[in-house]
């Protein structure tokens, strides 16, 4: 693959970006960044949340245009700016995070959605179909044209996306974090099926957080921060400290720091769970977490780590199960009764399910105790509002201009931030992390461990759901591993050895028990 | 470092005064155009900037922006609430009805404000508890209602040419109709709810991400259930209002189609259909938009055929003009 891209890095690149700048007002979103790509080429693309890297592809696919002076060419000749039309016209395709296809439509209606071939003014189902199944076979992927989208995998639909931009004859696409709700089986097709889009000649944009998908497939990476182009790496120059430190521009050797001391055996149970069952997934879930320690629950993409979270928290309804909180049995049956019983959880959707993106930074920080903050029977407590949301700012470092701007204006980062911050303000006993890091930038992530460390310290018990292994090892104290509903084993450090991430997947797969 | 950190507050304090000026904007929203059909209209007609017409446009405007009022807590939930017109007639009936009884009159008007408030509580457990859909809820009660309302005066119409508190429809206090009074009375009273209560709060964050209100531990239920009865409690004010100003209540003709003319001045408000956005100062003023264009074509001469046609146009012109105005402010 790389010797294939270095051939055609002697020929024209097949997209140029000069000299774009883009400012919104008097904030500067992008400054002088310079990005050359080449024909069946991945360029991955990596930044902390808020380095312009989505600015970025946005002028890219016309959505914004750049200011005087930034140029795109396209095969070497200029192309307009700011014409999402004339940009998809031209071969430039972007996949985002958030897919957009209409879930009860076939695969082929959906990749012609908007784009129909027609006959005489009517679409044209057969022209359609066939074109669909072309590019489905160009793709190698198991679905048929006529399927269904809703009854896809998250995985397939990217691939429906996908097909989606060949469509349009795209020769650049752009990926924005495609395997972040991917299973590992999925990743490993879409990988597969980039490696196809490359030997086909198209141009990829990678843009990603996680470091081994680049080692993986990136033959060049660029690297952007605060606006700004940081430099470009050949494959062969890769490494992981030199772009963590491009990326962020200052070490990062502390980046799993424990201060924290893991319990022994002695330390008291803060949470107690016995039998939990919902009816579907989840059968018979028991175990202890104890005060001040980091437990995480691991386990694939849909082994029920979520379903149990929901259902210690009262936001499911469960068939079986109790809970004891400091030794007391305690009845669950809503979000409230948990949060009132010391019990917070951060969900894993922050956007679907935690923020109110059109309301004020300080309401959501406080919009947990709201009810505990008023006075004169009901009356909002502004100030004090003012104060949690001040202090949270600080404490958390959540980088915003006013905590009376919308949650909607943060960075992915920040806004996690923001709901560890509500979190916090409910003062649990137990906290529940639903994948803590989840879509966030290197930096906000080494914040939110420091943070799990320290709310250790202080005696809080933690529950964290991660899918990321190196994160589970270097946060965990021990380990739960779940399968199919069930929690299949734990994992402990024994005697300074550290966490074994062989024995996790073990668990994870059933690997072991054959 | 320093250098970063300077740049960053500048920055902040860019962003600051734009995002004020947006949010100065924002709530301002539709005050132009109600400025611009007044200067219209007065340019067609002199008469119509006159103490008297503009008295007689606030008071024909009351009681809309009673129901757009309850309409506006609804709408912010994301819901809607199209039974506020059969509520009204209901209402009415029963206020005067009760203001038959010998001595006990006066209760007429707590009569119909109760009978509201039960009608939107019955939608509100409807939709809350048993989780059915807003639209269809409130549009079997538009109707079942209706039907209460033509049942209660045997399908006549009653009257009280002695009403107890007539007063309320006809007369005025240091030269302000009690109409006018009660309106604004609600609009305020619904401003501290919405901006200064917790209550409030909470009912911008369910119309805003409902599940994630529910995960933060909000009364979802609870929330919906009180903004319904609002709705309903506001509905039988509008109700009395409505039998004292005439006298009279008939449940098959009175308020057909208010909630209509409700729902068009929330939305001309600048309030978000799918909820969490939006204001009641906006609905004030989407309120008196709907009453100065009714006023305003009457009295230049417009017949009653194309009034209708241009008011629909104007909702739908003013409302694209807002989206368009908006859009643009959020790409800047």
């Amino acid at each position: 693959m790389s010797a294939t891209a270095k051939v055609e890095t002697a020929r024209q690149p097949v997209l140029e970006m000069r000299h774009i700048s883009k400012t919104f007002g008097a904030i500067r979103a992008l400054q002088d960044v310079s990005l050359t790509v080449h024909a069946g080429e991945l360029h991955a693309l990596m930044g902390e949340n808020g380095a312009g890297k989505s600015t970025l592809m946005k002028v890219l696919s016309g959505a914004y245009r750049p200011d005087a002076g930034g140029e795109i060419l396209i095969d070497g000749t200029p192309a307009a700016t700011g014409d999402p039309i004339k940009a998809r016209a031209s071969g430039i395709a972007v996949i985002y995070q958030e897919l957009s296809l209409a879930p009860n439509l076939t695969v082929a209606q959906n990749i012609f959605l908007g784009n129909e071939p027609r006959r005489f003014g009517i679409v044209d189902r057969d022209q359609c179909a066939r074109r669909a199944r072309e590019i489905i076979a160009r793709l190698g992927v198991s679905f048929s044209a006529r399927d269904m989208v809703s009854s896809l995998s998250l995985g397939e639909r990217q691939l429906v996306e996908i097909a989606r931009a060949l469509s349009t004859n795209a020769r650049i696409i752009v990926m924005d974090e495609p395997t972040t709700s991917l299973t590992s089986r999925e990743t490993d097709r879409l990988f597969e099926v980039i490696a196809t889009l490359k030997s086909q000649g198209i141009a990829i944009i990678y843009i990603s957080h996680r470091m081994e998908e680049v080692y993986q497939l990136a033959d060049r990476v660029s690297v952007l921060r605060d606006s700004g182009y940081v430099g470009t790496l050949e494959r062969a120059e890769l490494s992981a400290s030199r772009l963590v430190s491009m990326m962020v521009g200052r070490d990062l050797s502390a980046f799993y720091k424990k201060d924290h001391r893991p319990p022994d055996a002695k330390r008291a149970v803060a949470l107690s769970v016995r039998g939990m069952s919902d009816g579907r997934l989840l059968k018979n879930c028991s175990f202890d977490l104890h005060k001040g320690e980091v437990l995480a629950l691991a386990g694939l993409v849909g082994s029920g780590r979520t379903e149990l979270a929901r259902l210690i928290f009262g936001a499911d309804r469960r068939t079986s199960g109790t809970l004891e909180l400091d030794g007391k049995p305690v009845t669950i049956n809503a979000p409230r009764e948990a949060l009132d019983a010391g019990i917070a959880y951060l969900t894993e959707d922050r956007k679907e399910l935690g923020l109110f993106l059109d309301m004020s930074i300080s309401d959501n920080i406080s919009m947990g105790v709201l009810a505990r903050d008023a006075h004169g029977g009901g009356l909002r407590d502004f100030a004090a509002a003012e104060r949690r949301a001040s202090k949270a700012v600080a404490d958390l470092s959540i980088r915003t201009s006013s905590v009376q701007a919308n949650a909607g204006s943060l960075s992915g980062g920040n806004q996690q931030k923001v709901l560890l911050a509500r979190l916090l303000e409910t003062e649990p006993k137990v906290v529940i992390l639903d994948e803590p890091t989840r879509g966030v930038d290197v930096g906000a992530k080494s914040e939110i461990y420091r943070l799990i460390d320290n709310l250790a310290k202080r005696g809080i018990a933690i529950l964290m759901i991660s899918s990321e292994l190196p994160e589970v090892i270097g946060v965990a104290d021990r380990v739960l591993v779940m399968r199919d509903g069930t929690i299949s084993g734990e994992v402990t450090a024994s005697q300074g050895e550290p966490l074994s991430q062989e024995k996790i997947m073990e668990l994870a797969t059933g690997a072991a028990q054959q | 470092m320093t250098d970063k950190a300077t740049e960053i507050s500048t920055g902040g304090q860019a962003t600051g005064t734009s995002r004020r000026l947006r949010t100065a904007i924002a709530a301002l929203g539709m005050l132009p155009v109600l400025i611009l059909l007044a200067a219209g209209f007065q340019f067609l007609n002199p008469r119509f900037l006159t103490e008297t017409n503009l008295l007689i446009v606030t008071q024909q405007s009351s009681i809309n922006i009673v129901l757009a009022a309850g309409m506006t807590f609804v709408i912010l939930t994301g819901g809607i609430d199209l039974s506020v017109g059969a509520i009204l007639a209901a209402s009415a009936m029963v206020a005067v009805m009760v203001s038959l009884v010998p001595d006990w009159g006066l209760l007429g008007v707590p009569a119909a404000i109760l009978v509201g408030l039960g009608f939107g509580l019955i939608n509100g457990l409807l939709i809350a508890y048993i989780k059915l859909p807003p639209f269809i809820v409130t549009l079997g009660s538009l109707t079942a209602v209706r039907g209460v309302a033509r049942l209660l005066g045997q399908d006549t119409t009653v009257f009280n040419s002695d009403l107890p508190f007539d007063f309320i429809g006809n007369g005025s206090l240091f030269g302000i109709p009690w109409l006018v009074i009660i309106a604004l009375s609600v609009v305020v009273l619904s401003w501290l709810v919405l901006k200064r209560t917790v209550l409030g709060t909470w009912i911008y964050a369910v119309g805003g991400n409902a599940e994630a209100a529910r995960l933060t531990g909000i009364k979802v239920p609870l929330v919906l259930l009180f903004v319904y009865g609002v709705s309903g409690l506001l509905a039988g004010l509008g109700g009395a209002m409505s039998a004292a100003r005439l006298y009279a209540a008939n449940g098959l003709q009175l308020g057909q189609s208010y909630e209509l003319d409700a729902i068009a001045a929330v939305i001309l408000g600048g309030t978000s259909f799918v909820g969490g956005v939006g204001s009641i100062w906006g609905t004030l003023i989407g309120g008196l938009i709907i009453a100065v264009l009714s006023n305003g074509l009457i009295l230049a001469g417009v017949s009653d055929i194309w009034q209708y046609i241009i008011k629909g146009l104007v909702i739908i012109v003013a409302v694209a003009l807002d989206r368009y105005r908006l859009q643009a402010g959020a790409r800047t």
